[in-house]
């Protein structure tokens, strides 16, 4: 395609065709509008220019986490990505970390998989047969809540370099289900122990703390401070900490 | 299995991944924590095991606090080697400088979403780095120790006829450094775990959940006070070093 110099009301915007067998970026200029973002651009070019673009959206409102891509080598939704932050040339490109199906589109099914491997939420069987609605109170709720506003883009496991450059799938959940995991274990009503798995197969213990999930969450879950490091003391408290080792001994628990 | 991913075309170039959060190039952080830490480390290194005292009249540096002056056949073990143990664990294994040289000495990654460059396997925290769980036992003595630097601060101004002076340029610095130190212990994630991040009710134990909530008002900004904190420990040595030995005048007020 032509590449002629954009105009002021024009951007340039590259964006990658192709499928797991290769492909290349194709430029497109599209005429910007006030407050266009990403998405309105992709949307334009499949509407006037390239109808067979593969692009995966819904909500155009950051929320139902669809729309992941990596805008000039970064993961972002493109929703919320206004165009105007770009300047007049940019990228678009689908997550890496992910198998691509065609263009823009990736098969992200191997979260889905790793989301079955947590044990969802079991309370104790007291509180199970309780006949009563239980009560929950605002400090408990709110912990929990922040994990709750996860809209499952993926990019946090996009970004993982555990995942993106080491593609240690086998090895780590990857922060988006350290996420769901610490959701789980401090609700005060759910009974479980999920430390072992996090210990094992969880893989807790890939991850390095170089936030690099939290800074591209689009709801700004902290990640790293409120969910990873938590669990990794509560895995150190039964796993590395030989004074509650011996604590435990002497309580005679295992 | 850990195979690297094969490189892809939808892969962005190398150089050519921009951060939409930060207006810094990508190698700033890095290059940054690279000079600072790494100039702060040979300079604690010199002081540690050159240095003979750290005392000028009533002040202390807190390299050299508490003061032990321990002879070996008329050899003075160098009394920093007493302290600085402490503080050498607790840093390299809190979670932010966990980070900082994750990213900046290892490339680990050096940005998000920047490719790392292929080297051995990537074990995270599982093996070598894996005393890192040990973070809480660096706490507990770092904890003690600061309670030492609030009494030399104390004792500093009490003992202001040493001086000649009411108040000293150093009881200042000694103080700004001990708060300082203070509000990087006591974010500490260990700390914020042991105060109340590991109960999974909060509203079952009032007392926790208070604590819980003041460690994690000095924990959002933790990074802050890592680099606030290095920086007020380094100028209260060097300006106590600079008093031994006899660079500068005293400044004092009456
Ligand atoms: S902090 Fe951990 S989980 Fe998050 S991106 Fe970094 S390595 Fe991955
Ligand atoms: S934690 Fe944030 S980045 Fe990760 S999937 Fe959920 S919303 Fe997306
Ligand atoms: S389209 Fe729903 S998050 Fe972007
Ligand atoms: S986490 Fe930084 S001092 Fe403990």
């Amino acid at each position: 395609m032509a590449v002629s110099t954009p105009s002021r009301n024009v951007v340039l915007m590259s964006v990658f065709r192709g499928d797991a067998d290769g492909g290349e970026l194709v430029n497109y200029r599209v005429p910007i509008r006030e407050g266009m973002v990403v998405l309105d651009a992709v949307l334009w070019v499949q509407a006037n220019m390239a109808p067979d673009l593969a692009v995966r959206w819904n909500c155009k409102a950051a929320k139902c986490g669809s729309c992941s891509a990596e805008i000039n080598g970064f993961p972002r939704l493109m929703c919320k990505s206004p165009v105007a932050e770009y300047g007049e040339e940019f990228t678009v490109r689908p997550m890496r970390t992910f198998p691509i199906i065609r263009d823009l589109v990736t098969d992200v099914s191997w979260n889905y998989e790793v989301n079955k491997k947590i044990p969802p939420f079991t309370p104790s069987a007291e509180d199970a047969a309780d006949p009563e609605p239980w009560r929950m109170q605002q400090e408990d709720v709110d912990r929990i809540t922040e994990f709750r506003k996860c809209i499952e883009c993926f990019l946090c496991q996009d970004v993982c370099h555990v995942l993106r450059n080491h593609d240690r799938k086998d090895a780590f959940f990857g922060p988006r289900f350290m996420i769901r995991t610490a959701s789980l274990e401090m609700h005060p009503k759910d009974a479980l122990d999920r430390r072992p798995l996090m210990k094992g197969e969880g893989g807790v213990g890939m991850c390095n703390i170089t936030k690099c999930c939290t800074e591209v969450c689009p709801e700004h879950i902290h990640i790293t401070d409120n969910a990873i490091i938590p669990l990794k003391e509560r895995v150190a408290d039964l796993y590395f900490d030989p004074l509650r080792a011996i604590g435990r001994r002497l309580r005679g628990k295992k | 299995m850990a195979t690297a991913p094969a490189a892809s075309s939808h892969e962005p170039l190398p150089g050519t991944v921009q951060n939409p959060y930060s207006a810094l190039p990508n190698w700033f952080y890095p290059a940054n924590v690279v000079f600072w830490l790494g100039l702060f480390v040979v300079y604690a290194a010199v002081v540690v095991l050159v240095e003979r005292t750290g005392r000028y009249g009533p002040y202390l540096s807190p390299f050299f606090s508490p003061e032990i002056n321990l002879r070996v056949g008329g050899f003075l073990i160098p009394p920093a080697i007493w302290v600085a143990w402490a503080p050498l664990a607790f840093r390299l294994t809190c979670y932010y400088y966990r980070k900082a040289y994750f990213r900046s000495f290892l490339w680990h990654p050096r940005s998000c979403a920047v490719n790392e460059p292929k080297r051995a396997t990537y074990r995270g925290e599982t093996r070598f780095w894996i005393f890192n769980n040990l973070h809480r036992y660096a706490f507990y003595a770092i904890f003690i120790q600061t309670l030492f630097l609030w009494y030399d601060v104390i004792a500093g101004l009490l003992q202001h006829q040493q001086l000649g002076a009411v108040l000293g340029f150093g009881n200042l610095l000694m103080l700004v450094n001990v708060l300082a130190l203070s509000g990087y212990t006591y974010g500490c994630h260990a700390f914020r775990h042991l105060a109340g991040g590991g109960v999974d009710c909060f509203s079952c134990s009032r007392v926790r959940f208070a604590l819980w909530r003041g460690v994690t008002v000095l924990n959002v900004r933790h990074d802050r006070w890592a680099w606030v904190s290095m920086f007020t420990v380094w100028g209260t040595d060097v300006y106590i070093r600079l008093l031994v030995h006899g660079v500068i005048p005293h400044a004092a007020w009456n």
